[in-house]
Parts: structure tokens; sequence; C-alpha cells
């Protein structure tokens, strides 16, 4: 049992040190967007290709996330969350299609 | 207070902007409708309650209510439907019939069915007709086509219109569709065109009344209120006598004139939002439970002839 533990706990290891080794000084800490007080926090998000970003709102009332031709989100409801897996590099602007002054961009590199 | 008059003097800038003084003294009140009375051509407001019985009943008489929000049930106001119940109900109670209701939009809070429904059971008690315009919130749901099967008959666009009252030119506009990232509300080229096509060969003796949701003046672009290319929509109403503007969204009194043109918001049926500024965001606002009604009130809006400038008196329906 000891052994199985340990050897599984190996290769845990050597996933999260292949892991940080493809994220290398890079790694992607945060993949959640919030939406508070119609702010997208953070509203500049710089995440690594293949990243799963999830917005989830917070507000009461509800909101949208928007990016033309790229993404668009059902309407969230307080607390909805929409998530969009990024699978291609480039600059992501975004916008709430209800309260347009809302707006943020997320960085795929 | 038992009620406020506007009408004093704020000096030379009156017209320059909505001033933080007036900012702070529109935003005590929450209401539940704008009773509004057209008399020799001139658009009037009236208290809702108390006041409009007491108020002169020529001409024609027309009701505003705004954001209804059916389905809202956050702490600013647990029962939105009870609310606009209330509301109704002193429309009832009124004991001279107006003509007919505009309603400046987000009748519902997700635009589902249920609340659509909730909201036609309520309003319809009030045994008017009822002229809409959507809100944002009235287009959320998912093949946007709730808002247009059940008002949007007889309308172009996504939902605009005209008609004529009484020797009266009303227009009801769309603003809350095809909103741009970083921008405001929208009219766009399509509605603006029909617009200038509308008032062509319209007497500029004519009285106006633009109605739509988002406030067609720049209120307070940081939390996006105001519209993109509202502009363009009041340069086509330039030399007409007498045009006023009422919208909502912004859930508070406020009003302005600039020459011919007379801006006001109503307030909502359902909750507060926070004067331009005084909270880190638009949103509901929360006051105490039996501060609530008492900030559901009246107003009064007098467009007096020949006078450029309005007079509110407000009176809350409580305390």
């Amino acid at each position: 049992m000891a052994s199985l533990a340990l050897r599984s706990l190996g290769r845990l290891a050597i996933a999260a040190a292949i892991s940080l080794c493809l994220n290398g000084a890079h790694a992607v800490e945060t993949t959640n967007v919030m939406i508070d007080n119609f702010t997208f926090e953070p509203a500049q998000l710089t995440v690594k290709v293949g990243t799963t970003v999830t917005w989830k709102n917070r507000d009461d009332i509800p909101h949208t996330v928007v990016s033309a031709g790229k993404f668009r989100s059902k309407t969230m409801d307080t607390d909805d969350s929409y998530s969009f897996t990024f699978t291609a590099a480039g600059d992501y602007k975004y916008f709430c299609s209800l309260h347009p002054h809302m707006t943020g961009t997320i960085k795929v590199e | 207070m038992s009620e406020f008059d506007h009408d004093h003097d704020e000096g030379p800038n009156e017209n320059s902007g909505v001033s933080r003084r007036r900012v702070l003294e529109c935003m005590t009140w929450a209401g539940t409708g704008v009773l509004w009375t057209v008399s020799g051509g001139v658009p009037r407001s009236l208290g809702l309650v108390g006041s409009a019985q007491a108020a002169e009943t020529a001409g024609m008489t027309f009701l505003q209510i705004s954001d209804s929000h059916i389905g809202f049930d956050k702490p600013a106001n647990p029962n939105a439907l009870g609310t606009l119940e209330e509301a109704i109900g002193k429309i009832n109670a009124m004991p001279v019939k107006p003509s007919f209701m505009i309603h400046t939009g987000d009748i519902t809070h997700l635009s589902k069915a249920a609340e659509f429904d909730n909201a036609d059971r309520i309003i319809s008690q009030a045994k008017l007709d009822v002229h809409y315009v959507p809100g944002e919130h009235d287009f959320i749901d998912e093949e946007v086509k709730l808002y247009k099967e059940r008002y949007g008959r007889g309308t172009k666009g996504a939902g605009w219109y005209s008609f004529d009252a009484n020797g009266v030119h009303f227009i009801g506009l769309v603003n809350v569709v095809d909103l741009k990232a970083g921008g405001l509300g929208n009219l766009g080229t399509a509605q603006l065109e029909w617009l200038e096509d509308d008032l062509k060969g319209k007497s500029k003796s004519m009285p106006i009344v633009v109605f739509a949701h988002i406030p067609l003046w720049t209120v307070y672009p940081t939390w996006g209120w105001g519209t993109e290319d509202g502009a363009r929509a009041l340069d086509y109403l330039k030399g007409f006598g007498s045009v006023t503007v009422l919208n909502g969204h912004i859930h508070q009194v406020m009003q302005k004139v600039e020459g011919n043109v007379t801006f006001h918001t109503a307030r909502s049926t359902a909750f507060p939002q926070p004067a331009p500024g005084a909270a880190p965001s638009p949103g509901p606002m929360k006051v105490a439970d039996d501060k609530l009604r008492g900030l559901l009130g009246v107003a009064s809006i007098n467009f007096k002839p020949g006078d450029q400038r309005l007079a509110i008196i407000d009176t809350p329906l409580q305390g």
C-alpha cells in the first residue's frame, strides 16, 4: 500500500515537473475572470494556448461576454459562469453586449 | 421631505449638463410612474398619486412606467412583481383615467416567457393601451424572439414605430441592440434613416414625444448612460417647437432642458440605482426595507408653455 502510494506520488511529481517545464516561466496561475460591479477582473489576462478561461458573474444584474466572431456566452445571471478554451494565439478583445462599457482582453500566447 | 421643486435657480450652467447637486437631489426618489398630460399642445407631467387628483385634467393624459424588471428577486427588492402591482393599483385609483400608457423598457429581468406573462398579467389590470419599447433585459432570450412576438407587431426593425394621439406625434425608438464594445446605447443607421423619413412633412408646430429605454442624451458615459448616435436623432428634431424625450434605464428621475428639447428619465417600479458616480457600479441599490416604499413616490413634472424649464414636484408614497 505504502509503496503504491509512494509510486503514485512519484508519478504526480513527474507530471508536475513536465507541466512546469512546458509552462516555463509564464506558468498560468489564473484562468478565472470575475465580474463584479460591472467590471471584468482581471480586465487583461495572458494565458497559454489551450487554456480554458471561466467568467463568473457575481453581480445582481445579468451580463454576457462576447468577442466578435470568436465566442459569445449566453446571458449569465447572478452566479452563472461561462467557459471558453483558447486554441489559437492572439489578442481576444471582448465586452458585455448588455453593458458595452464593460470590456476586457484575453491575450493568448 | 414631502415635496420638492426642481425648478429652482441653478445659475447659467443650467443647460450645460447635470449638476452634481441636482443629481444628488434626484437620486432621493424611486417611483412608480409618471403621469403625463398634453394641454394646449405642450406635454406636462403630473404627480402619479395625490397631486394628480388636484391637477388640471384638460387635454390628453398619458402615463409612463419603466423598468419593471419582472423576475428580479435580489436584495434591492425581492418582490419586483409586487411593486409593479402597487404601481398599477395607484394608476387604477386615479380619478381621471389616462388615455394610454407607455412602458420604456426592461419589462422583464431575463426575458423569460413567464416573466413577460407575469408583467402582462399585472400591467393589463390598468385596462389601458400600452405602447412599449424594449430594454436590453427584454432581448436576452436565446432566440431573441419573445419581445417581438408580444410587442413587435406593426413595428420596424428591432421594434421602432410612431403614432399620433390628440395632435401629438409619438415616436418609440430602440437603442438597446447591436451595442458596440466600449460604447453606449445605439440606434443604428437604419433606424435613424427611418426617423428622418418619419419626421418629413410633419408640421414644426406639432409636439413630438420621443421615448426609448436608454437616455438619448449623455447622462454618464462611464456607466454607459447615454446613446452613441443620439445626437443624430436630436438633429432631426431641431426646428420642432416642442420636443419631449422620455427614457428609463437609470432608475431615477433626471431631467434637462436644452433649447426646444426636454429630457426626462422615469423611475423604476422595481429597484433604485445610484446617482452617477455615487457607487462603484450602477447595480441595484439596496436601501432599508422601510425606505424602499418611501423612495417609491410620485413625480409631477410641468412643462409650462413658453417656459423651457421643467418644474418637478416629488411626493413619496410613504413618509
